[in-house]
C-alpha cells in the first residue's frame, strides 16, 4: 500500500518494459527504497539508523561468510584456525576485525533504532506490528552474536557458553536436561561448538528474512515521523528518493568513518583479552563478562541475589533478565497515550532520560565485576527498569497532559500549511 | 492538490551542467570507487595464504637413493617422484628417437646436466591426475620400464615420457636445482 | 489484560530486587567486605613510550631483533611460541638465509613421526614450521607468550612492568595482611594479578649481548621484548594502520561530498 500520491514506476527502455512486464523486481525496488516511496518531509537524522542497521547486516553477512571459509569448528584447532585467519589469511585480520566490530557496531546502530522507538513512539497503532518484529530481530540478533563469540573458543568463549547455557539450568524440572540438550553434552565441547558454528551461520538469513517482514510491515502505515502527527496530504511527504538515500548516504558516511577508525586504530578496545587465551575447562578466567551489548541485561540477571519466597535467586535473575526483553512486545498496549512523539510529551520525557541513564547505569554495572556498589546500584536501577515499562509509562499516558500537535507535517516544517485553512473552511474546497 | 508543495524528481536531478550536478556525480562516484575497492580483499582472501605460500618449495636429500630406485615425496601437496636411473635404463631411454614420441623430448632436455641419471617428475599422470605406479618398492612399472597408471592406462618409459594410452603430455618436470651433491630443492 | 498484569509483574520484579538489594546492604553493613592484598597492592601497568605506540606509531626493526633475541636466549627456555612460524622472522628484517639459519640452529627440534614404524624422531626446524613447543616440567605452567600482549589489559605496557617489576614484598602489606606473605617458591610482583608467581625475575643486566651494541640493561631487555611480543600478538599492526589512515581518508573525502550532495538534494524542499 502506498500513498495515492506516490510516484509510478514507467520504464522508459525497451529492456526494462520487458522486465517489469515479466518480473517486476525494479518496480518493487522502486516502491520500496525508491521514488515511489513516499516519507514525512521532517525525518531527523534519529530515522538513519534503519538503513545503518541493514549496512551492519549486509557487513556481518559478507565478512562471516568469507570467515567461514577458513574457520574450522573443531575444538583442537578453532583458536589456532583464528589466528591463522589473523596472520597467513590475505587481507584476514581486517575480515576478521571488520567482523568483531562490526558486531558492536549493529548493536550500537540498533540500540539507537530502539531508542528512537522508545521517545518517538514508534510502536503505537498502527505499527505495531513493525514494533514486534523489530523485537523478534532483536533476540535473533542476541542469539546470533552470543553463538558467534563462541566460535575463537577463547576462555570467554568458552565460559559465556558455560555460563549462558548454565541459565537454562535454572529452569525447574526440564533444566538440566535442556542444558545437556543445549549442549550437547555436559559441557561446552565438539558438539555445542558444531552446532553453535551451524546456527551462526544460519540465524542471519533467518535475520535477513525477518528484516524483510519488518520493511514490508513499515511500507503499509509509511514510515513515522517526529512529530508523530500521520501524513495527511501530497506536501506532507517527499520521495524516498533522492532524499532519503542522499540523506541515508551521508549517514552512512558518517557511520563508516566512525566503524572503520575503530576497526583500523583500536581493533580490540571492544573485546575482552582474556579471549586470546585458548578456552581451558580446567581454568575460569577471574571475571567472567559478556560483550558490552549484553552488560545492561547481565547486569538484571546478576540483581536477583536473593531468593524471592520459594523462587530461587538464579531462576528469578533469569525470568528477569528474559522478562527485560519480552516486556517490549506489550509496549504498545503499555503505553496509551494518544499522542506518539516524546516532543509533546513533557512528564514522558523527562521518565525517558531517566530511562537513559538507567540502562547506562545497568550497562555499566554489567561489565563491572559482582561486588558492591555496583550488585546495589544494578539491583535499584533493573527496579526502575521494570517500573519504567511497566508501570510508570501506562501511569504517565493516564496522567499526562500533551502539549498541543502541529495540524500537519507541512505546518510543522513550514509554519503554516494551507491544508489546514482550507480544512477549516470546508465551502473553499 | 497543493501543486505548490509538490516536489518533481526530475527536477532534482536536472538537467544542464550545474555545480551542484558535479558535485552529486562525484558523491555517486566515489560511492563506487569505495565499493570496488572493496571487492579487492574479499576477492584476494580466496588465493593462497602465507602458510600454502611457505611450502611452495621443498628441499629432499636424495643421498639415500640407490640406483634403480625412486622415491616419492611430496611438493605442493602433490607426489614427486625421485629416481635414482641405472645405466641401462638411461641407455634405454636415449635410444628411442625422441622425434617418434607423443610429446618429443630426450632425456638430455628432461634432466640436468651432468646429472642425467636423477629423473625428477611430478607424480601426476597428465591424463586426469592419477598418480602412476612405478615409485614405490614392488609396483609396476609398465611395459616400458617407467612409470604405469592404472587408472585409464598411461604407460610412460625411463625418461617418464608417455609411450602409450590416453595421457598427451609426458610427466611434467618440476623446476628444480641441486642445492648440493645430495640435496635438490624442488620449486 | 496488558494493563491490568502488566503493573502486577513490574511490581513483582522490583519487589524482588528491592528485597535483594535490602539483604546485600544488610550484610554490606553488618559485614563490611574486608580488603584484600591484591585490591590494595596490585599495581596497573607504567606508562611506557614504545614505537608503536599511538595511531601513527610503527614497530621499530632493530627494537624488534633484539627482542627477539631475549626472547630466544631467556624466554623460550620455558615459554612456547607457537603461532609464529620462523618465516614470519622475515618481517623483523631477517634475510631469507638468517631465516633458515636461525630455524635450523633453534634449539628444540622439530617433532616426526613415521607412520610406519610408530617412532618418534627430531629433525632440524624448517622456515615453514612454528617455533616448535617447549614442554616444561617444572613448577608452574609457563603460558605460551605468542598472543600475550593482547592477552592482557595494556599488554605491552604490562610485559615491560612485569619483567622490571619484581621486589621484596613491601612491609606496609605484611603488617596488614600477615598471612599473605609470599610463599616459598613464588616471587613477589606487583604487577602480577594475584602478587606472587612461580616466575623468578628472569632477566639481568647484560644477560644477553646485543649485536647492534645497545646497552642490555634489565630495562631495555624488558622493553624490547615487550615490543617483540607485541609483534608476535599482532604481526599486521603496521599495515592495519597504514591500511587505517587511506581508508579514513577516502571516507572523509566521500562522506564530505555526500553533505554537500544531500544539501543538493533537499536545497529543493525547503
Amino acid at each position: 500500500m502506498s500513498f495515492p500520491w506516490a510516484n509510478e514506476y514507467k520504464p522508459s527502455h525497451p529492456l526494462m518494459q520487458w522486465l517489469d512486464e515479466k518480473l517486476p523486481l525494479p518496480r518493487f525496488v522502486y516502491n520500496a527504497v525508491g521514488a515511489g516511496y513516499p516519507v514525512p518531509r521532517n525525518l531527523n537524522y534519529m530515522w538513519n539508523f534503519g538503513v545503518l542497521a541493514g549496512v551492519c547486516l549486509m557487513i556481518q553477512i559478507v565478512t562471516g561468510v568469507i570467515l567461514a571459509m577458513h574457520y574450522a569448528a573443531n575444538t583442537g584447532v578453532a583458536f589456532d584456525s583464528v589466528e591463522h585467519i589473523m596472520r597467513d589469511v590475505n587481507w584476514g585480520w581486517m575480515l576478521r576485525y571488520a567482523h568483531a566490530n562490526g558486531a558492536s557496531a549493529f548493536f550500537v546502530v540498533v540500540y539507537i533504532h530502539i531508542f528512537r522507538g522508545f521517545f518517538y513512539s514508534s510502536y503505537k497503532a498502527p505499527r505495531e506490528m513493525i514494533w514486534l518484529l523489530g523485537v523478534v530481530i532483536f533476540l535473533l540478533m542476541m542469539a546470533t552474536a552470543f553463538m558467534g563469540y563462541v566460535l575463537p573458543w577463547g576462555q570467554m568463549s568458552f565460559w559465556g557458553a558455560k555460563v549462558i547455557t548454565g541459565l537454562f539450568g535454572a529452569i525447574p524440572l526440564v533444566g538440566e536436561p535442556l542444558q545437556q540438550w543445549l549442549l550437547g553434552g555436559f559441557s561446552p565441547d565438539q558438539a555445542a561448538l558444531n552446532r553453535f558454528f551451524s546456527l551462526h551461520f544460519l540465524l542471519p538469513f533467518v535475520l535477513a528474512g525477518v528484516i524483510i517482514l519488518h520493511i514490508w510491515a513499515l511500507h503499509i502505515p509509511g514510515s513515522s515521523n517526529p512529530t508523530g502527527v500521520e501524513v495527511k496530504q501530497e506536501s506532507d511527504t517527499v520521495p524516498f528518493h533522492p532524499y532519503y538515500t542522499a540523506k541515508d548516504g551521508f549517514g552512512l558516511g558518517v557511520f563508516l568513518i566512525l566503524y572503520c577508525a575503530v576497526l583500523f586504530f583500536a581493533p580490540n578496545a571492544l573485546g575482552h583479552p582474556d579471549n586470546y587465551i585458548a578456552a581451558n575447562p580446567l581454568s575460569t578466567p577471574a571475571h567472567i563478562v559478556p560483550e558490552w551489548y549484553f552488560w545492561p541485561f547481565y547486569a538484571i540477571l546478576r540483581a536477583f541475589t536473593s531468593d524471592f519466597f520459594f523462587i530461587p535467586a538464579k531462576l528469578m535473575g533469569v525470568l528477569a533478565m528474559f522478562s527485560a526483553i519480552l516486556v517490549w512486545f506489550f509496549l504498545p498496549w503499555l503505553d496509551t497515550s494518544p499522542v506518539r512523539s516524546g516532543h509533546y510529551r513533557p512528564l514522558f520525557r523527562k521518565f525517558f532520560y531517566l530511562l537513559l541513564v538507567d540502562v547506562a547505569v545497568l550497562g555499566y554495572c554489567g561489565g563491572a565485576p559482582a561486588a558492591e556498589p555496583f550488585v546495589m546500584i544494578s539491583q535499584i536501577a533493573a527496579a526502575y527498569y521494570f517500573l519504567h515499562f511497566l508501570v510508570i509509562l501506562p501511569l504517565v499516558s493516564s496522567i499526562e497532559k500533551p502539549q498541543p500537535l502541529p495540524y500537519s507535517i507541512t505546518e510543522a516544517v513550514l509554519g503554516t500549511d494551507e491544508g489546514a485553512v482550507l480544512n477549516a473552511n470546508p465551502a473553499a474546497a | 492538490m497543493a501543486d505548490e508543495a509538490t516536489i518533481d524528481p526530475a527536477e532534482v536531478t536536472g538537467e544542464g551542467v550545474r555545480r551542484r550536478d558535479f558535485i552529486n556525480i562525484a558523491a555517486v562516484s566515489f560511492a563506487g570507487v569505495g565499493g570496488l575497492a572493496v571487492l579487492y580483499p574479499l576477492v584476494s582472501q580466496m588465493s593462497a595464504s602465507a602458510d600454502v605460500l611457505a611450502e611452495s618449495s621443498t628441499e629432499i636429500d636424495v643421498s639415500a637413493i640407490a640406483p634403480g630406485q625412486a622415491i616419492k615425496a611430496v611438493f605442493r601437496k602433490q607426489p614427486v617422484f625421485l629416481r635414482n636411473l641405472t645405466k641401462a635404463e638411461i641407455a634405454e631411454a636415449e635410444k628411442v628417437d625422441a622425434g617418434s614420441l607423443r610429446d618429443p623430448q630426450t632425456l638430455e632436455e628432461r634432466t640436468k646436466p651432468g646429472k642425467t641419471n636423477w629423473l625428477i617428475t611430478m607424480g601426476v599422470c597428465t591424463h586426469l591426475g592419477c598418480v602412476p605406479l612405478g615409485a614405490g618398492e614392488g609396483e609396476v612399472k609398465g611395459e616400458f620400464g617407467g612409470y604405469f597408471c592404472p587408472c585409464h592406462g598411461s604407460v610412460y618409459d625411463t625418461a617418464a615420457r608417455i609411450r602409450k594410452g590416453p595421457a598427451p603430455k609426458n610427466l611434467e618436470v618440476p623446476p628444480y636445482e641441486f642445492t648440493s651433491d645430495t640435496v635438490v630443492k624442488i620449486g | 489484560m496488558v494493563r491490568l498484569f502488566g503493573p502486577l509483574v513490574g511490581l513483582f520484579f522490583a519487589v524482588a530486587l528491592l528485597w535483594s538489594f535490602g539483604n546485600g546492604a544488610y550484610v554490606a553493613i553488618t559485614e563490611p567486605a574486608a580488603p584484600t592484598a591484591e585490591k590494595l597492592f596490585h599495581k596497573h601497568p607504567k606508562e611506557v613510550e614504545f614505537s608503536f605506540n599511538g595511531a601513527f606509531g610503527k614497530f621499530d626493526n632493530q627494537q624488534l631483533q633484539r627482542g627477539f633475541q631475549v626472547y630466544k636466549e631467556v624466554c623460550s627456555n620455558c615459554h612456547s611460541l607457537k603461532q609464529v612460524a620462523f618465516r614470519n622472522l622475515a618481517d623483523l628484517g631477517y634475510s631469507e638465509p638468517e631465516v633458515k639459519a636461525i630455524a635450523k640452529q633453534w634449539a628444540t627440534k622439530a617433532k616426526t613421526f613415521d607412520a610406519k614404524t610408530g617412532d618418534a624422531g627430531e629433525r632440524d626446524n624448517l622456515p615453514a614450521d612454528h617455533i616448535p613447543p617447549v614442554y616444561y616440567a617444572g613448577q608452574g605452567s609457563p603460558p605460551d607468550l605468542s598472543l600475550i600482549t593482547k592477552a592482557r589489559h595494556e599488554g605491552s605496557a604490562y610485559v615491560y612492568s612485569l619483567l622490571t617489576g619484581y621486589q621484596d614484598q613491601p612491609a606496609e602489606l605484611l603488617k596488614q595482611f600477615p598471612d599473605a606473605k609470599t610463599p616459598e617458591g613464588l616471587h613477589f610482583n606487583p604487577y602480577f594479578a594475584n602478587l606472587n608467581l612461580a616466575m623468578p625475575a628472569p632477566l639481568t643486566d647484560g644477560g644477553v649481548t646485543y649485536a647492534d651494541g645497545t646497552k642490555a640493561t634489565v630495562d631495555q631487555q624488558a622493553k624490547d621484548v615487550a615490543a617483540f611480543l607485541t609483534w608476535t600478538a599482532e604481526p599486521k599492526l603496521d599495515k592495519r594502520k597504514q591500511t587505517g589512515w587511506a581508508v579514513l581518508g577516502f571516507l572523509l573525502a566521500a562522506t564530505v561530498l555526500a553533505y554537500l550532495a544531500k544539501k543538493n538534494v533537499w536545497a529543493n524542499a525547503h
